[in-house]
């Protein structure tokens, strides 16, 4: 990799941004700042970052505006900085089209391992996903088969969807709407429940310990995340 | 609705307060042009000026008048506004040099002129108001015929009708000064030419300059002035609530009674009131004789009221002990001019016992004229029936029993009358008088006495078989039969109305037991006071409302039955009496239209609240005769509200002790845990400065988790405490909750082995997926914290019948016995428990608090086998998700 790849911190806490850059820098990152929504969309326009940390407490505007300007605007991967409390609004943020989110505090190696993930789908974006492999469990995306410990596994056609839609982009959230449009795109009304008896399902089939997934993980009252191939 | 003539209204406040700070308005107000009102209004305005008033013109118009016009010099001239309209250009008045000048009065000639289109405002007198609102006085004229309400008025006999008109608010609101000459004078000045004449009156001049026209207009000029001074004078009254006759206008009141007459005596006031131009009330003076009227009787009564609110008549229902104090307690009142009755239907004799109403209101009203009316000729007659009841007649069974006992007496004395003389006979007939006296009242007596004397003398004076008496001695016994009938009646009644006293007032003292029995036993204030309510409705056959104050006003607390709108009145009524202390409503002297009468409540610490009472019928309200019963109720509740008071009071003390000591906890621990991993970061950092170390960093990053999970048990704590919790019910998989409770404590765990024990089938629960986790982590930190080292934590869940159970298990030393409920209270950490462990106590109270808001109930009690702390989560059935239907799914 010859460029390095350039990450924009959209944050008002000037600590939180030196301690990110100082992370990301030594990662070899090229990183640039921004300290309110103004600058940090003239500098998405001007400097085309291939990321953007986006912490949505913004002194001059709502941060969640800015997730649809942003996407628009760019083809940059966008990553969302809140607190912990504020599940509603990285829901809406994540529907609005960011990519990921991080829960503040966190610490620098997920940081960077959110980074990783997000380049890693960015780069795969266009031909996608083909296959993969996490542990012993394979999937072949081009001829939708599913291997546990080098046997087939039988999934139903929904079992499937929705496994497939998050092993497009391994390692990041996918919102509960998002895979409910995708698998019950003609239900008006969604209902969570489905969606959780299927994913049980699912694991049961692809789970080792299905008491303690480790394949798919669960983001409470979000969404689900497959876990990062090896 | 019933206009109350004796009250602070508010809209009258409203209007006195509206007229402090603005301008004031002074109206010259005449009969016709050229009467000289610019020529009075200037002459007025210099005297303004010379007393030192900053004065200027704003309008005048002087028709090339030399007199006028040379009143003008000396005066400040605001230079008028050209406002172009279709190519011409018109000279209007210039509001913003006015405003700009700010002087203290300005002049402004014709108040209903209209203003040039383009202008700010249509109407002149719409500029006037917003030089008023800026604090500027005005002076302005008009003629009488350019007033609103007159001006059909005027148009009908002068044939001239002016389209420019001016509100009568406008009047209203201003002085009048009537510039008023003779209409000779008038006449005269017109012929010489010194009258400007208005384009719309030149066709009919003669006609409109006539003599009888101008005396017609010069009396409606004056009238409107008095009018206006009457109104503003009725607003200070109204606003100071005085009493007192303030008439100016005239006022009509026309008493009503259920007789057939009534809707005669309703049209003959409206027409009254119209020929006066006054105002009328229509009001129904209610005795102890309304209750004994017929329903027939009633309806008549309603239906005639109902007629007169249609005519436009306020309507009043007043109940007084006779129809004259009621009807000069409310003439009183309404300040009425002119009092309006019926011709009584009354035979002369009885006016002659009783005195007629007429005399003695004629007597006591002084200067209101009384018009007594016969009744209409053309209503139709409808027979009196009256329905049977007992009253002072007593019942025909009464006279048959009395009846009864004289023939009895009778037959005994015809066969005893061999062996005693005739004379105590007589004797005998005084049983029955006696019995029929005594038992039956007044009426029944003298009916005894009467015919015992003429059975006595029918059967045994001589000549026997006849009514004559020879013996004028016998006559004297038939005189003493009487007498004593009418003594003995007289005192049995009494005996009889004592009898019926001691028995209400039994009752009295029987409601007043069971009332305070009722209020002692009441706990706290809302209890008292629906208590209250529903004893006072049971006792009075009434409907009952309290109301205490609140910053909107009085607001229901508690109502028998449940009542909770109303009305404006009834508020302002409740509000009054709860300001001044005093009863106001329905049968009171203040804002009677009300249905509802108010009493306030009066404590040791000032009025409470108020309690009203009304009658299903809205019309009725208590009784005179229960007034003091009500009164000694109101007094027990009372007492009842001062003792409840102190023992709140006594209560709040103890609780505000808890609270401090509860604070001290909570100051003492959140220092001790907030400084500690803060105190072992800092010697950290300091350490690490000289000899870096990569067991530090661990250190470091450990404590600063600790910290930022004790920061965040502090705000969820915060929430559940202030109750600002925002639920996001949805489906959740048990698996994923325990799972991801189970990942996130992994450190505080990591000498503990963590057991899963969840069925594959485990339904799914409709929780808030983030609340529920932090019960399950928080179970777990203190699992991991007060269990023995090196022992499993065991998860279990489990389907019972009534939901699920979701338990977190340890090994270790258990919760001491009794402590079970204790242990889920704020800052609460077992005795044996050690501080070292670093439990902020605020664990499990955050687990019980969010558990509850989510409808799940917690647990906590000792395992038997191994021993140690089981925690538990019910899950109630219906919090379950029920089969989920799979085709739908698919």
């Amino acid at each position: 990799m010859t460029l390095r790849h350039k990450v924009l911190i959209v944050d008002d806490e000037p600590h939180i941004r030196r301690l990110i850059q100082a992370a990301l820098a030594r990662a070899d990152y090229a990183v640039i700042e921004a300290e309110n929504g103004r600058i940090a969309l003239e500098l998405v326009e001007a400097e085309r970052p291939d990321i953007v940390l986006l912490d949505l407490g913004l002194p001059d505007r709502d941060g969640l505006e800015l997730v649809p300007i942003i996407k628009a605007h760019s083809t940059a991967t966008l990553i969302i900085v809140s607190a912990r409390e504020a599940t509603e609004e990285k829901v809406t943020a994540l529907d609005l089209g960011a990519d990921d989110y991080l829960t503040k505090p966190f610490d620098t190696n997920e940081l960077l391992a959110r980074v990783r993930v997000a380049l890693r789908n960015r780069l795969g974006k266009d031909g996608g996903v083909a296959a993969l492999k996490i542990g012993e469990l394979e999937i072949d995306l081009m001829k939708r088969k599913v291997m546990k410990a080098g046997k087939d596994v039988h999934l139903t056609p929904k079992e499937y969807a929705v496994f497939a839609q998050l092993a497009q982009f391994p390692g990041r959230v996918i919102t509960h709407k998002q895979i409910m449009d995708h698998v019950w795109p003609n239900e008006s009304e969604h209902h969570v429940e489905y969606l959780r008896v299927l994913i049980r399902t699912l694991r049961q089939k692809i789970e080792f310990d299905p008491q303690r997934p480790q394949i798919i993980g669960n983001e409470l009252g979000i969404g689900y995340r497959l876990q990062s191939p090896d | 609705m019933n206009e109350s003539p004796n009250r602070p209204t508010p809209e009258a406040f409203l209007r006195q307060a509206a007229q402090e700070g603005r301008g004031r308005l002074k109206i010259f107000l005449g009969a016709a042009p050229g009467v000289g009102k610019t020529y009075e209004m200037l002459t007025d305005g210099r005297h303004r000026r010379e007393a030192g008033v900053d004065v200027v013109i704003g309008v005048v118009e002087t028709h090339g008048r030399k007199e006028t016009e040379a009143l003008i010099h000396g005066h400040e001239l605001i230079a008028r506004q050209a406002i172009v309209y279709q190519g011409q250009s018109i000279d209007e008045m210039d509001i913003d040099a006015i405003l700009a000048r700010r002087p203290q009065l300005v002049l402004v000639d014709e108040l209903a002129h209209t203003n040039a289109p383009g202008s700010r405002h249509p109407k002149r007198y719409q500029d006037i108001e917003e030089l008023r609102d800026a604090g500027i006085d005005v002076y302005s004229t008009v003629n009488i015929q350019h007033v609103e309400s007159l001006n059909d008025v005027v148009a009908s006999f002068t044939r001239v009708r002016v389209r420019e008109t001016v509100p009568d608010s406008i009047l209203e609101s201003a002085e009048i000064e009537v510039v008023d000459i003779p209409p000779d004078e008038l006449i005269e000045r017109l012929k010489d030419g010194k009258v400007y004449i208005p384009a719309e009156a030149t066709r009919a001049l003669n006609h409109f300059f006539s003599k009888s026209n101008l005396t017609a207009l010069r009396e409606l000029a004056l009238r409107r002035a008095a009018q206006a001074v009457d109104a503003q004078m009725l607003d200070y009254v109204r606003a100071h609530a005085l009493a007192g006759n303030f008439a100016a206008g005239e006022r009509v009141v026309v008493a009503l009674s259920e007789q057939d007459s009534a809707p005669g005596l309703v049209r003959a006031a409206k027409r009254l009131a119209d020929a006066l131009h006054g105002t009328w009330t229509a009001v129904h003076i209610e005795t102890q004789r309304s209750q004994n009227l017929t329903d027939s009787e009633r309806d008549r009564l309603a239906e005639t009221m109902a007629l007169a609110s249609r005519l436009g008549a306020a309507t009043a229902t007043i109940p007084a002990a006779t129809v004259v104090d009621g009807l000069l307690a409310f003439a009183e009142d309404a300040r009425a001019t002119q009092i309006v009755i019926g011709k009584s239907a009354r035979p002369w004799w009885f006016e002659l016992r009783y005195g007629s109403v007429v005399d003695r209101l004629v007597r006591n009203l002084g200067d209101i004229a009384v018009h007594v009316l016969p009744g209409d000729s053309n209503m139709p007659i409808q027979p009196r029936v009256r329905s049977a009841r007992p009253g002072r007649w007593g019942k025909p069974a009464d006279y048959v029993w009395t009846l009864a006992a004289i023939v009895a007496c009778t037959a005994a004395s015809r066969l005893l009358i061999e062996f005693i003389a005739l004379g105590n006979v007589a004797l005998f007939y005084l049983v029955p008088v006696m019995f029929a006296a005594a038992t039956f009242g007044l009426r029944a007596g003298l009916f005894a006495g009467l015919t015992s004397s003429l059975a006595y003398n029918f059967f045994f004076l001589p000549p026997t078989g006849t009514l004559t008496v020879n013996n004028p001695e016998n006559v004297v016994s038939i005189f003493v039969l009487l007498g004593v009938a009418i003594v003995t009646s007289q005192f049995a009644a009494r005996v009889r109305a004592q009898a019926v006293l001691a028995q209400s007032s039994a009752r009295q003292n029987a409601a007043l037991a069971g009332f305070s029995r009722q209020l002692t036993s009441s706990g706290s204030q809302e209890e008292l006071m629906h208590a209250i309510c529903a004893e006072i409705s049971r006792l009075f056959d009434c409907r009952t409302v309290m109301l205490l104050p609140s910053r909107d006003g009085p607001q229901v607390r508690a109502a028998y039955p449940p009542e909770n709108r109303l009305e404006d009145i009834e508020k302002a009524a409740a509000q009054w009496a709860m300001d001044n202390g005093q009863p106001a409503g329905r049968g009171s002297s203040t804002l009677t239209a009300s249905d509802w009468l108010f009493h306030p409540l009066q404590t040791t610490r000032g009025i409470l609240g108020v309690i009203g009472f009304a009658r299903e019928d809205a019309n009725e309200t208590l009784r005179s005769d229960q007034i003091p019963l009500v009164m000694s109720l109101l007094d027990q509740a009372s007492i009842a509200f001062d003792r409840l008071t102190l023992e709140e009071e006594m209560q709040d003390a103890r609780q505000l002790r808890e609270r401090d000591r509860l604070r001290s906890v909570l100051l003492s621990s959140v220092s001790h845990d907030l400084r500690t991993p803060l105190t072992t970061i800092l010697s950290t950092i300091h350490e690490l400065r000289r000899t870096p170390s990569e067991e530090m960093l661990d250190t470091l990053e450990g404590e600063a988790l600790r910290l930022n999970r004790f920061v965040a048990n502090l705000l969820d704590m915060v929430r559940v405490e202030a109750g600002a919790l925002s639920l996001r019910v949805e489906a959740t998989d048990l698996t994923d909750a325990v799972s991801a409770a189970v990942h996130d404590t992994r450190k505080s765990l990591a000498d503990h082995e963590v057991i899963l024990d969840i069925p594959p089938d485990m339904p799914l629960v409709r929780v808030d997926a983030r609340l529920f986790h932090h019960c399950l982590i928080n179970l777990l930190d203190n699992a991991g914290r007060y269990a023995d080292p090196d022992t499993p934590v065991r998860i279990e869940c489990r389907r019972t019948p009534f939901g699920l159970d979701l338990s977190v298990v340890d090994e270790g030393p258990g919760i001491p016995a009794g402590k079970e409920e204790r242990v889920f209270d704020t800052f609460t950490r077992l005795e044996g428990s050690d501080r070292s462990k670093g439990g902020t106590g605020l664990g499990l109270a955050i687990v019980k608090g969010f558990a509850e808001a989510m409808g799940l109930e917690v647990f906590a009690k000792n395992n038997i086998a191994p021993f140690g702390a089981r925690f538990t989560i019910h899950v109630p059935a219906t919090t379950i998700v029920s089969d989920i239907d799979e085709e739908a799914m698919q």
